[in-house]
């Protein structure tokens, strides 16, 4: 019993020295075990008088709960000494770059297809598609434009015989969607399209959107808000200025091309609008009764407009490509950069 | 067409500038293409007179003249040109004037001959493009001393305008004059044509034989003409600013009237007439050398103008080389005729010509003009070239003259095709203008359309001139309103962009590669394919059309392996075209192509290059994208690009769907590609077809797992063994797979090792090991018998 500050004070320092959880479970056992040194003192406490076991009872608890407590502190000490240890240990370098497939990305041209179906689908306009070799009934015949019209020397045509051709529009599709459904009808039709022509500015394919609305009581007004509302969306650009110009198409009439006020320029004029300002971007008109005819459609209950635009002459004005040529060249260097 | 600003404004005068008129005009759907001033800046020339010449005391070729321009004294000046004379009128640069080009005129030597100014060439002043070979003479009425730009009028511009087909009308100043006056609402007055009358008798017989292509022709004698003489500067000038060279009077006269009113017109030299002239078609096997020297064999649709001993001129397209004026020509006769569209149309092109006339007869010249024409031709003739008029003949098909066309236009139309209400007399008032006969009556107009306009002949017609003219920025805007219908949609069906999106996220670039491809090509990647082939391809290379998107996406490669990019993952969608026309498909595909590593280079190390097994687990996450993989199965085969060992046919329903495969070695050395590439090429509507999910009820009960492995023969595939264990497993196995595959060290040479992880669960009860024991037997047995495959101990 007298040894018990001397014991206490041993175990504080072995505690206090302890290095490692295991060795303070050692410690543990060593004095406050079943057999441990504290406890022992406890066993000898029946050799003392009935005056003295109680102070002396009280104080091997004091000291057992003394180091009792020391211990659990010192654990935690030990513990979260290890912790972070390990957790430096394990420390990696978060600035390398992660593991797997990087993405892809979609063609610009795509890409703008994409963009430009959201805008009509969004408001209840469907998705048409149609044949790329056609025959010369849908893609002229149909359309008002019979043989010799000089409107045929608008598109070179590339043909494989007398009346199989590759479509030089889509609006084929136009007609194909209208002699097999009924009016209300609201369609965009994207697609690849075709013309002879190769040079800076024409390469041999391209691609178009094509619109038709036809309807009880369309007027020209509701072109014209169509594809007001339409270029302001494309280009995100509100106070984006528009103009109708008289135009001639066989199948539409009115006929008219549409001009922005310069993208690039804001219409101060640059080399991209030949300093004029203005920047033809698609051709648009009501539907022509003899189109109507020839699909079945009565011309007198019913109106429509058509529209028609170059999917890579918008997306050059779109992302500034500076050359057609250039989409059809598949070169990741570009492609990558619509990513 | 191109035309001089001056020209128009002796028609119609607007107080507009320039520029204000081609804005007007582009708005009303006559595009402006280009303005250029007719000549360049230049300053101090005047009209001067050479007064003496005298060889230069040290050069053969320069003659020292003194001029007078009208200062006073006569200037001293050394010229080079070998045409000077002494009384010509001549532009004459002063000292101090300014040549195109910047090029001042200072006082010079030459050969120590002092000269003051300059005698220009019509090039010098920017007048010719090439080079002139000698100074400009002008006419001896040029008064002295007056400026040359003010003397010609230069001070004007050329307008370009692009017109569309339908607007023939315009192709004349005549015409523009008209669209001018009724955008200005101005009066609109030409020159005074009078109707010549004959001095002579003489005429020439002239038969319509296709009255339908040719239903009116006209026909003047004149006689005694002087073709030698020069065409009149202002005429000449007149026929510059339009674009248009002069050749010699007859011609530009013909010319000249065809741009003032729009009739083409044709002089024959009538000494080389023969007989009568016949309106016919050509015969079999006729020829023609035409004015530009080439000789074409004609075919039996083309339109002539022959006489007895043959073909004259293709008509309405080009003259003959035989048959027309010359300097020795005495006699004329002098063709205006109306022409039908539909004769003249594609002719010229067939003949890869296109024409002056040939454009203006396709889009269709007023039938009504000949007569006109005619007159005004012969009046600047004979005021050029002297000589005496017969009388005019006219051989015409009334019933083949385009009948006069009424229209009826309908104020209720006109508002609600505009949703607008014009007032009933600006209509009125643009109709008229546009040279439309009247007559108002209860609910609307009924017109009639004049003889120059083609492009009119129904409601809409009139409806488009009214809107163009009122102006369409002048209508209002508003948008379309409709009925809110909801459309069915089909949540089985992936679209294209939800495929395509899922090969962005697998890391691949698309691609849109042309749809023609390089027959060579085609032929060495698919041998057998028949596929249509363009009969006016824009170059040999892109003259078939592509049968897959094999080759498209090979280019595609190259191209970029060219470029030092090594590392390749291309993928694209569209049609392939298979079969003869008549029998052909245009399918919509997907493709993809990868090569060179199978990750990006990086820290990770993974080094390795792609295999089939890279590209298989893309397209499965394509398959597997609708939730329908089970609807697909590789199986071995055999593609003509795709080497014969790593090469499997999809199939969708049993139904071949596509391929996938390593491209062949062979194909890819005739190629000259130095690297492996796979492929595949699937169906995209096969693609597309995905399943609604179905819940199934979650089962309480445990799985059980056993894990078999077989050694089998190497050439077995590993599905013929699911399979058959699939088969066998009973109705409650849930899932099989498949964790390894191995040949090597204790496996028999030839065969390989195959391991399997079978997975069993019951929905409501638990399963006991006996059940699973027998299932287990039942596999181990039908695959040692269907595969000889025997279960490893």
């Amino acid at each position: 019993m007298d040894h018990l500050p001397t014991l206490v004070s041993e175990a504080r320092d072995a505690i206090h020295a302890a290095q490692s959880v295991p060795a303070l479970d050692e410690l543990r056992v060593r004095y406050l075990g079943k057999k441990g040194e504290v406890t022992a003192l406890l066993k000898g406490l029946g050799k003392l008088s009935a005056e003295e076991r109680p102070a002396a009872g009280e104080q091997i608890n004091q000291a057992k709960q003394t180091l009792a407590a020391e211990i659990d502190t010192k654990r935690q000490q030990l513990e979260s000494e290890a912790l972070n240890a390990r957790l430096a240990a394990e420390k990696i370098d978060v600035t390398l770059p992660g593991r797997g497939q990087e993405n892809g990305g979609l063609h610009p041209v795509t890409r703008t297809l994409e963009r430009i179906e959201g805008l009509f689908t969004r408001i209840g306009y469907d998705v048409a598609v149609g044949p790329e070799i056609e025959d010369d009934y849908h893609n002229f015949e149909a359309l008002n434009i019979p043989a010799h019209h000089p409107a045929r020397g608008m598109a070179d045509t590339f043909y494989f015989d007398a009346t199989r051709l590759l479509r030089t529009h889509t609006s084929p599709v136009q007609v194909r969607t209208m002699k097999s459904s009924e009016p209300p009808i609201r369609i965009v039709c994207p697609g690849r399209v075709y013309r002879s022509d190769s040079d800076l500015t024409h390469t041999p394919m391209f691609h178009q959107v094509e619109g038709l609305l036809v309807d009880e009581g369309v007027s020209f007004a509701d072109l014209k808000g169509t594809i007001e509302d339409f270029l302001q969306a494309f280009f995100e650009r509100d106070d984006l200025s528009v103009r109708f110009r008289p135009s001639y198409f066989p199948f539409t009439e009115p006929s008219a091309e549409v001009d922005i006020q310069c993208v690039m320029c804001s219409g101060d004029g640059c080399r991209v609008c030949s300093h004029s300002g203005w920047l033809e971007v698609m051709g648009c008109g009501m539907v022509h009764p003899e189109v109507f005819r020839h699909s079945g459609i009565d011309a007198e209950r019913y109106t429509g407009f058509a529209f028609g635009m170059g999917a890579e002459r918008l997306a050059m004005l779109r992302y500034g490509v500076n050359d057609l040529r250039l989409f059809f060249e598949n070169d990741l260097r570009f492609l990558r950069q619509f990513t | 067409m191109k035309f001089s600003e001056q020209w128009l404004r002796d028609w119609v005068a607007p107080q507009l500038d320039t520029q204000a008129i081609a804005d007007q005009i582009t708005m009303a759907g006559l595009e402006v293409d280009a303005i250029e001033a007719v000549a360049s800046a230049f300053s101090g020339v005047v009209v001067a007179e050479v007064l003496t010449k005298e060889k230069h005391p040290d050069a053969d070729k320069l003659n020292v003249c003194t001029v007078n321009d009208g200062t006073g004294e006569p200037v001293q000046v050394v010229c080079g040109a070998a045409n000077v004379d002494v009384g010509q009128k001549i532009p004459f640069a002063q000292v101090g004037g300014i040549l195109p080009g910047d090029f001042k005129i200072k006082k010079a030597k030459l050969r120590g001959v002092e000269s003051r100014g300059m005698i220009c060439s019509a090039s010098e002043l920017g007048l010719e493009e090439e080079t002139s070979p000698g100074i400009f003479v002008l006419p001896a009425s040029a008064p002295v001393g007056l400026s040359f730009r003010e003397y010609m009028q230069l001070d004007d511009m050329t307008i370009e305008v692009d017109l569309t087909p339908n607007r023939g009308d315009c192709l004349s100043i005549k015409g523009l004059a008209r669209e001018v006056g009724v955008l200005n609402r101005l009066p609109v007055s030409g020159p005074e044509i009078a109707v010549i009358e004959a001095s002579i008798d003489d005429t020439f017989s002239v038969r319509i034989e296709a009255p339908e292509q040719c239903p009116r022709y006209l026909g003047r004698i004149i006689k005694g003409v002087d073709i030698s003489v020069e065409t009149p500067l202002w005429m000449v000038e007149r026929l510059r600013r339009s674009g248009v060279r002069s050749i010699d009077p007859a011609v530009d006269v013909t010319n000249y009237v065809m741009l003032e009113l729009g009739q083409p017109l044709h002089a024959f030299d009538r000494d080389n007439l023969h007989g009568g002239i016949t309106v016919r078609l050509a015969r079999k096997e006729e020829r023609l050398t035409l004015l530009d020297g080439q000789e074409v064999a004609l075919r039996p649709e083309t339109l002539v103008i022959a006489d007895d001993e043959g073909p004259l001129a293709m008509a309405g397209v080009m003259g003959g080389e035989n048959s027309g004026v010359s300097e020795k020509t005495d006699t004329i006769f002098l063709e205006a005729a109306y022409f039908t569209p539909l004769a003249i149309a594609g002719q010229a092109r067939s003949y890869g010509l296109h024409t002056d006339a040939s454009h203006r007869f396709e889009r269709g010249v007023d039938p009504a003009l000949a007569s006109v024409a005619i007159e005004r031709a012969t009046q600047l003739l004979m005021e050029i070239c002297g000589g005496q008029a017969g009388p005019v003949t006219e051989s015409s098909s009334g019933e083949h003259l385009p009948a006069p066309r009424n229209i009826v236009l309908r104020e209720a139309r006109l508002e609600s095709a505009l949703s607008k209400r014009l007032p009933v007399e600006d209509v009125t008032d643009i109709l008229q203008r546009l040279g439309l006969a009247v007559d108002k009556q209860a609910d609307g107009w009924l017109v009639t359309a004049p003889s120059w306009r083609f492009d009119v002949a129904i409601e809409e017609d009139l409806i488009e001139e009214i809107a163009r003219v009122h102006g369409y920025n002048n209508l209002p805007v508003r948008r379309p309103a409709a009925r809110l219908a909801l459309r069915p949609a089909n949540e089985a069906v992936l679209t294209q962009a939800q495929l395509r999106n899922q090969m962005v996220a697998r890391g691949f670039q698309e691609a849109i590669t042309y749809s023609f491809v390089a027959p060579d090509l085609q032929a060495v990647m698919l041998p057998d394919a028949i596929s249509p082939v363009l009969a006016n391809p824009i170059s040999s290379d892109l003259s078939v059309m592509r049968a897959s998107l094999f080759p498209g996406l090979v280019r595609a490669l190259e191209h970029n392996l060219n470029r030092q990019q090594t590392r390749v993952r291309l993928f694209e969608t569209g049609l392939v075209f298979n079969g003869h026309l008549d029998n052909l498909s245009q399918v919509p595909m997907m493709g993809a192509l990868v090569c060179g590593g199978r990750e990006a280079e990086g820290w990770c190390g993974a080094k390795a290059q792609v295999d089939f097994y890279d590209l298989k687990g893309d397209l499965e996450s394509l398959l597997a994208l609708g939730g329908a993989l089970d609807a697909w199965r590789f199986e071995p085969g055999e593609h003509p690009s795709l080497h014969p060992g790593q090469t499997a046919r999809l199939l969708h329903n049993g139904k071949p769907a596509g391929w996938i495969g390593t491209l062949h070695p062979q194909v890819r050395a005739k190629l000259g590609l130095k690297v492996d590439a796979v492929m595949f090429e699937v169906r995209l509507d096969a693609l597309s077809e995905g399943l609604i999910p179905a819940f199934e009820p979650l089962s309480r009960y445990p799985e059980v797992r056993r894990d078999l492995a077989f050694t089998v023969k190497a050439e077995i595939p590993v599905q013929a063994l699911l399979d058959c264990a699939k088969a066998q497993a009973g109705d409650y196995l849930k899932d099989i797979k498949l964790f390894d595959v191995y040949a090597g060290k204790g496996v028999a040479d030839g065969c390989k090792s195959i391991a399997l992880g079978l997975t069993w669960q019951h929905g409501s009860r638990t399963l006991n090991d006996d059940e699973i024991n027998l299932l287990v037997d039942s596999i181990v047995s039908q695959v040692r018998t269907e595969l000889d495959a025997e279960l490893r101990g």
